[in-house]
Order: structure tokens, then sequence, then C-alpha cells
């Protein structure tokens, strides 16, 4: 089709114009699909090697991605010898006992913060604020120091090795900020409303206060979840028993209990992953959104 | 409003975080610093004070310049990277196109998972008859000891860092690009503006306070590596994948050389320092506002 005179040249610029546009999505489709690809293929590569039987060499040139000998036998065999089961629980008790902690202690420390007058409050925040400031990688030593003078430490008993993972990370200054940001949006009449109607402060901290911030709550339960999950420099300074090992901790000893073989280290990193893996899908929305965009990184 | 708490209320409410913070912060931050002017080497439970020795065996030790150097290699490779490649995401993502979430999703994936599974992965990639040696020897060229020779060594490790970062700071980009005006960007497309031209001129001046924001955090915690390293060379071969705190690390805990270990807390006590109060006076004053 041939364009003609004036309105000839509006459909030709039109027609040259949605090319070009489909031409540009195409180019940024590419450009995701590559970087998509790229941010999942470690782990691609990771699943291959764990599902490839003995009889299939694994440093094969070129390499296959399709398992030719096709097993599951790496994962029923590692998962004989590993206490994954154990490791999970840990993790999870160590995990759900920071965000418990972190919750209240953070709630408490938040509503003052925002809501009332008192001596010393300038100090109190600008003492938090500095917190922040402070990299846990450089006071970690007196933390082990004090932890041990404590005796929250895993060879007394397997309580004190919780807490001894747990106490040090039971509060944020991240947590409190934004707690005192959430309360700071809840309008004065609500507290007014429940006082006159014979409520005491922590009546209204626990009854009318805490419901209220509910979705700061989850930001904070979910973030402060992933950060503790994944720590790791901690528990492999403080665990002396393999028995309390948190799932990080039981990956990277993974490496010296089958020193070569891996298709057994390969299978274990997966299905250490699959727990997180779920929680991150069921939640997605909370990491994707942007809406938490000042939430720390673990 | 009247004064319906009492006048202890507020202290108590305070009072359990107080705790935690000044047992398991403020009195280890002081100690740090304590520790730094003590000797440890000759009898570990009565230390004698050492003044600035610690300090100037730090001074003196070829490996604190090495640790040093490779620490701001690291920054100066990690921090551009995750600056600038997750913009160029965030903005190809913002755009009304099919996949958005399922992009999100796989880009920040390597986000979620442990560190420690992510560097047996990349370990993995890096063998010595890997995958990636096989991409460089079919393209004719010798294989490389990614994590094996002392010249790779460190780059392979920032590369873990670049990789688990990316879909990070590009959600924090995409939070910003949704409060650019979309007005803007129409009156570009009136104006016939280039891709490059309509993100120089609109997005980049809109979103430069998150741009400085993901350079100091991305600063700070490039300064705090350390799993990384630990999983995949032990800061080595020769040293040449140490950084700061794997270094404090194994002064701490391997050599028991609590001193030395402090001192070097310390350095990097007062540079983390600075970065945060950059950031804090900059960028998050607001968030901070009494």
């Amino acid at each position: 089709m041939r364009y003609r005179g004036q309105e000839g040249k509006m459909a030709r610029r039109q027609a040259i114009y949605k090319f070009s546009f489909k031409l540009d999505k195409f180019i940024t489709h590419l450009i995701l699909i590559s970087v998509s690809l790229l941010s999942i293929f470690p782990f691609i590569w990771l699943i291959s090697t764990s599902l490839k039987g003995n009889s299939e060499n694994i440093f094969a040139y070129p390499p296959q991605i399709i398992p030719t000998d096709f097993t599951w036998a790496n994962y029923t065999g590692v998962w004989n010898k590993v206490n994954f089961i154990g490791y999970f629980i840990n993790s999870m008790i160590v995990a759900g006992g920071t965000v418990i902690l972190n919750l209240i202690l953070s709630a408490m420390a938040g509503y003052p913060l925002a809501r009332m007058e008192f001596k010393g409050k300038k100090i109190t925040f600008f003492a938090v604020l500095a917190t922040i400031m402070i990299p846990f990688q450089a006071i970690m030593l007196p933390v082990y120091l004090i932890t041990l003078k404590l005796h929250l430490t895993d060879n007394v008993n397997n309580f004190a090795g919780y807490m001894g993972l747990i106490m040090p990370f039971a509060v944020s200054a991240f947590g409190i900020f934004l707690m005192r940001q959430a309360f700071l949006t809840i309008p004065k009449e609500m507290e007014e409303a429940a006082i006159v109607d014979g409520c005491n402060v922590f009546q209204v901290f626990f009854k009318v206060l805490m419901p209220m911030v509910k979705p700061s709550l989850a930001v904070l339960a979910i973030f402060t979840f992933i950060g503790s999950w994944g720590e790791f420099l901690w528990p492999s300074i403080v665990l002396t028993k393999e028995a309390m090992y948190t799932l990080p901790v039981g990956v990277n000893n993974l490496q010296g209990m089958f020193s070569s073989n891996w298709r057994f280290i390969a299978a274990g990193s997966i299905l250490s992953t699959i727990p997180i893996l779920i929680f991150f899908l069921s939640m997605q929305r909370y990491f994707i959104s942007g809406e938490n965009e000042g939430a720390v990184k673990g | 409003m009247f004064k319906y708490y009492g006048k202890y209320a507020p202290y108590l409410f305070l009072l359990p975080a107080a705790v935690v913070l000044v047992v398991f912060f403020f009195i280890p931050f002081f100690q740090t610093v304590l520790l730094s002017f003590q000797d440890y080497s000759t009898n570990i439970y009565s230390p004698a004070f050492a003044g600035l020795e610690n300090y100037i065996k730090l001074f003196h030790n070829p490996v604190f310049y090495k640790v040093l150097w490779n620490t701001f290699v690291y920054l100066f490779v990690a921090v551009p990277v995750l600056v600038v490649f997750p913009l160029f995401l965030a903005v190809l993502i913002n755009q009304k196109i099919r996949g958005v979430t399922l992009y999100k999703i796989l880009i920040y994936l390597p986000v979620i998972v442990s560190i420690v599974v992510a560097a047996i992965a990349f370990k993995w990639l890096y063998a010595d008859q890997g995958i990636l040696n096989y991409i460089v020897t079919s393209l004719g060229f010798n294989s490389i000891g990614w994590l094996t020779d002392p010249k790779f060594a460190l780059y392979s490790v920032i590369l873990v860092t670049i990789w688990k970062g990316i879909g990070y700071y590009m959600i924090i980009y995409l939070a910003a690009l949704m409060s650019v005006p979309n007005e803007l960007y129409e009156a570009c497309d009136i104006d016939g503006a280039g891709f490059l031209t309509k993100h120089l001129t609109v997005t980049i001046p809109h979103i430069m306070p998150t741009i400085a924001l993901v350079s100091t955090i991305s600063a700070i915690s490039a300064m705090k590596v350390f799993a990384e390293i630990y999983v995949m060379t032990k800061g080595g071969p020769l040293n040449s994948s140490k950084t700061i705190v794997y270094y404090i690390y194994e002064r701490a805990f391997e050599n028991l050389d609590l001193g030395f270990a402090s001192a070097m807390a310390v350095i990097l006590l007062v540079i983390v320092m600075i970065f945060s109060l950059i950031n804090i006076f900059c960028f998050e004053r607001k968030k901070y506002e009494i």
C-alpha cells in the first residue's frame, strides 16, 4: 500500500511509529527475559546437577541441562545423611522467636516515641538512631563475649542456644522507627475515645492501637523473618553442636561433608531452599509491590 | 490532648527494647573500642593495657592494606553496577507490558534465597571444569581459575554480591518511578523525545534522592560482605579476596587475636558511620525527624 498526499504522510508516520513501538517492546522483553534467565540460571544448573545419576558425567562438555541419567537418588541420599528436618525446626524456632520479639519490642518502643511526652525523649530517639550506624560485623566480638557471659550458648542447653541466636537481633532501630511511623498516622481521637470509655494506657496500647497498626506489623514480621532465616555469620560463630544448626549453617556444612560430591551438595542446597521459596511466592506482593521500599536487607 | 498516661508509662514501654539495645549494641560498641587498646596475646583472661599498639601493628601489617584495598575494590565495582543496572531494569519494567509480575518475581528471587545457597550455586558455575569455563574455552580462550587465580577471585565473589542485589534495588527504584508524574512523559512523547533523552531529562532528575539512597545503602552493604567470601574462597588465594569483615572474623575467632581484630573493627565502624551519616542526614532525614 502506498501513501499519497498529506493524509498519506500522516498514515505513513503512524505506521512507522507503531512499528518502532513494537520493536521497542520486543527489545524490552528480550532484555527482561535475558536478565530473568540470568537471575535463575545458577539455580537451574544446581537443580540439573542434583538430578543427574552416577553414570552421567556432571563435568561433561558440552554441559547438559536436561539430565540423561535422571534420578531422585541424590535427594534421598542427602536426606538420609543430613538432618534437614532438624535444621528446619531450628531455623523456624530462631526466626519465629526473632519475629515475635521484634514485633512486641518495636511496637512497645515505638509507641511512646510517637505518642508521649517525657524527659529524655530526644536522647532516646538519637540513641536508637545511632544503632543504625553500628554494623553488627564491627561489634560481633564483644557481642559474642557477652553471649558467653550470659550463658546463652548451645553447650549450656538447647533453650540457651536458641536464646543466644535470637537475643542480639530481638529488636532493631528499623523496626522501632517503622512502628513509630505507624503510630504517628493514627488519629489522636482514637486514644481519647478509649480513655473516655475507661481504658488505661496498657489497654489503649494493646486493644486499640495494636490492631490499627497491623499492616506495619505484617511488613516488619515478613522482613524480620527473611533476615533471620538467611542469617549466617552469627549462627556460624556461636553454634557448636550440629544438632543446633540452622539451615544456612547446615547447608554450608554440606561442603565439608560431601567434599566433592556435587550431586549431593546440589540436592541439599535445593532442598534447603524450598521452604523460603514457598514463603516468598505466597507473600510475593509484600516484596515486589515496592510499597515497603525502606525495608532492610537481610 | 490530655495526658492519659502515668509518669512512668513511657519508660515502662521503652524498657524491654532498651535492655536489648544496651546489652547487645551499646556495651559491645564501647567494648570494641576498649578492646582495641588492650593486649590479649600473653594472657587472654587478664589483658594488659596496650595503648595504640594494636593500631601500630595494624598499620604495619601488609595484609591490612590488602584487605582495605579489596574492600574499596568491592565498593568501586559493586556500587556503580548496583546503582545503574537496577535503575535501567526498573525503567524497562515500569511500562505497560505483559509479564511484569513474573519478571519481578524472577529477578527478585536471588534476594530471597540464602546467600549460602547462592554462593554454592556460583561455586559450581565457577568450577574448574564448570559451565563458565566451558563457555570461555569454547570461545577460544584458556580456562580461568575463577576462584583459584588471585587475579580473578575477588571479582568472581563481587559478581555474586551484584547478582544477589539487583532485584532488591530494582524494587526500590520501581517505587520511586511510580512517583514521577505521567504528564512529564506525555510531554516528552509530544516533543518526540527518544528513550534516552526522556529518561535523562525527566526520570533521573526526578528520582535523584533514590539514586543517592541506593548508592549509600549498597556501599554500606558492600562494606559488610562476609558469607560470600566465607563459603566460596575463605579470603584466598593469597588474601586476594579477603575483605575487612572477613579479616576481623579470622583474627577474632580463628587466631583469637582480640585486640588486633578490635582495632580493625574500629576502622570498619568509622567507615560505615561516615556512610550512614551521609545517608541519614542527606536522604532519609524525613523518616527520622522527631
